[in-house]
């Protein structure tokens, strides 16, 4: 029967591909003036069309972007994804086996805890982590961001993990117990080699919350050596005023590191991504 | 067999030792549960704590004052025009990236074509920051720079100054978000629409239904709940949104482009009155936590938990 229907979903539907189109070019515009406006002089950026291609091409704006600064932003934001992965996938690993494999009251109580996590919003939070962090005597340092960028990102990857874990079965578990291993041994043998997709899903989706994060460094550091990659971003574009093809190229260099991982792996990128929605 | 024996070893009240070789202890769970509750959900509890503080800038401790900041809220006009900017602009939001997603998405899920055209340029905004594309649109849509002085007259503003107007600074918060998300939304929706069974369409196309009645009848329908998953995330996301509008307006002009959440910000970094910024705060989580629990009633979330029960 069916290979006599053609359905209409897979024929083609000029009209969509049009707006299809448009909506290509309202993403493209945007990028091709950030690409362009980044290698002009100053004089043209305020004068000419945006649209128009640069009279001069000049990497000048780059070298006062490279020179104000942004080696010490991009070494910061490194350092405090990293760290932020770490600890998420550390903390999390033994908690999503906790509530997969212990049938037990206390297991379903932190994963509630947890879930009623996903439902706070992080901007909401600045006020008591601003002074919770300054108790700690932790203000203005990198583990200032660190640690409530991590706790932030603990909900959605423990929905992954426990997502994945929930796939090994059961007889693998008791296999392994009844053969003496200790819990320790199951978590790192078993465990953690079978859930690889999902620790790779929960690592991509921090390490890009840590990357891209904001409001957390711009609250709860102040200091030139703490700036990470936006709060530089920020920063260098109030000093910057109306020049604004610094700023630009200050975009420009921040957006490409992800941009090159972006074309590097694509799929766990957008896996990542989707986060929940992630298959 | 195997399920029923696992269901009955883990009833309540029937554990056998043979269900409990190789269980780990809750004790695992500790560091975890620790860390998230220091970071996250006392500082959730502490700014309720801190909503019934008087005027406290952070020196000192916080005094005890009772409903003050509350009866406050409740009569503060700023709050009211806020409350009306923070709606507007997840309406704004969520009618301009639910279409778009959707149809993008349902298209894309089509031939191997279509998705072949939205390829790599298509999700780069999801690649940068919130803080570098703020800062980008905020370069174009500068009066002096030229492309805002060009787009301006054909959507209503002779002047070119799009974010210099009340209106114009909203419309360009909720595009500049929409800019940024549709890319991640219509993911969603081609996922959502890859999953419709093709037995529905080639029933309907024998039923001589054209594609408008296909798209009205089958596809919508079909996608309920991504609509709904889709919805929640936007509309929580934008009742929360801050950077948007801190980079690109700074609430401005005047305050009309301030939502509750850079309200809340105002209140506690420049006007260093913690006590009512996290009143503030605290409304702000009450709306969105109920809209989380609808999103955990009717998406993913819910059935995920209960894959949980029988285990």
């Amino acid at each position: 029967m069916s290979q006599y229907v053609k359905s209409l979903r897979m024929k083609a539907n000029p009209l969509a591909g049009l707006g299809a189109g448009v909506w290509l070019v309202i993403v493209l515009v945007p990028l091709y003036i950030l690409v362009t406006t980044s290698l002009r002089t100053q004089d043209e950026a305020l004068g000419g069309n945006p649209l128009s291609w640069p009279r001069t091409l000049t990497l000048s704006n780059y070298k006062l972007v490279l020179d104000s600064g942004f080696w010490g932003f991009l070494v910061n934001n490194v350092l405090v994804t990293a760290f932020t992965v770490a600890v998420v996938v550390v903390l999390c690993v033994p908690v999503a086996y906790v509530v997969v494999r212990s049938a037990g009251r206390w297991a379903d109580f932190a994963f509630r805890i947890f879930l009623l996590g996903l439902a706070i919003p992080a901007p909401v939070t600045i006020v008591p982590l601003y002074v919770i962090i300054g108790k700690m005597g932790l203000y203005d340092s990198l583990p200032a961001i660190i640690l409530p960028t991590a706790a932030f990102a603990m909900p959605v990857t423990l929905l992954i993990l426990v997502g994945s874990m929930r796939d090994i079965s059961e007889e693998l578990y008791e296999a392994m117990a009844l053969d003496g291993a200790g819990q320790a041994r199951i978590l790192m043998q078993l465990v953690v080699p079978l859930s690889r997709s999902g620790l790779s899903t929960v690592a991509v989706f921090t390490a890009l919350n840590a990357w891209n994060g904001f409001i957390f460094p711009l609250i709860l550091t102040q200091s030139d050596n703490e700036r990470v990659l936006t709060t530089g971003l920020y920063t260098l574009s109030s000093q910057y005023g109306v020049n604004i093809p610094a700023t630009l190229a200050a975009v420009v260099l921040s957006g490409i590191p992800m941009f090159v991982a972006y074309l590097l792996a694509r799929k766990a990128l957008i896996s990542g991504l989707m986060g929940v929605g992630g298959k | 067999m195997v399920q029923d024996a696992r269901e009955a070893a883990t009833a309540p009240g029937r554990r056998s030792a043979a269900a409990r070789v190789g269980r780990p202890s809750p004790g695992w769970a500790v560091p975890g549960v620790l860390f998230f509750a220091v970071f996250a959900v006392v500082p959730m509890v502490y700014a309720v704590y801190l909503s019934f503080c008087g005027n406290w800038g952070g020196l000192g401790t916080p005094q005890f004052s009772g409903l003050s900041n509350w009866t406050r809220l409740f009569q503060d006009s700023d709050v009211r025009q806020a409350t009306v900017t923070t709606v507007v602009l997840t309406v704004l939001s969520w009618a301009f990236q639910t279409p778009v997603a959707l149809l993008l998405g349902v298209w894309a899920a089509g031939r191997e074509r279509n998705r072949a055209v939205l390829s790599a340029v298509f999700f780069i905004p999801l690649v940068l920051s919130t803080t570098a594309i703020a800062l980008l649109f905020k370069a174009i849509l500068d009066p002096n720079f030229g492309l805002a002085t060009t787009i301006g007259p054909w959507i209503g503003f002779p002047d070119g100054n799009i974010i210099g107007s009340p209106n114009g600074a909203l419309i360009a918060v909720a595009f500049v978000g929409g800019w940024q998300f549709i890319p991640f939304h219509t993911l969603i929706y081609q996922g959502g629409a890859r999953q419709i069974p093709e037995v529905l369409y080639q029933a309907a196309s024998i039923d001589g239904c054209g594609r408008w009645r296909q798209f009205f009848h089958i596809t919508l329908p079909q996608l309920r709940h991504t609509i709904t998953t889709s919805s929640v995330l936007i509309i929580v996301g934008s009742l929360t949104s801050f950077e948007t509008v801190f980079l690109l307006t700074q609430g401005g002009p005047g305050t009309s482009s301030t939502t509750l959440s850079y309200g809340m910000y105002r209140e506690a970094f420049q006007g260093f009155d913690f006590g009512y910024a996290s009143a503030l705060g605290t409304a702000l989580v009450v709306v969105s936590t109920l809209l989380s629990l609808l999103m955990v009633k009717f998406s993913g979330f819910g059935s995920m938990r209960s894959t949980r029960e029988g285990m």
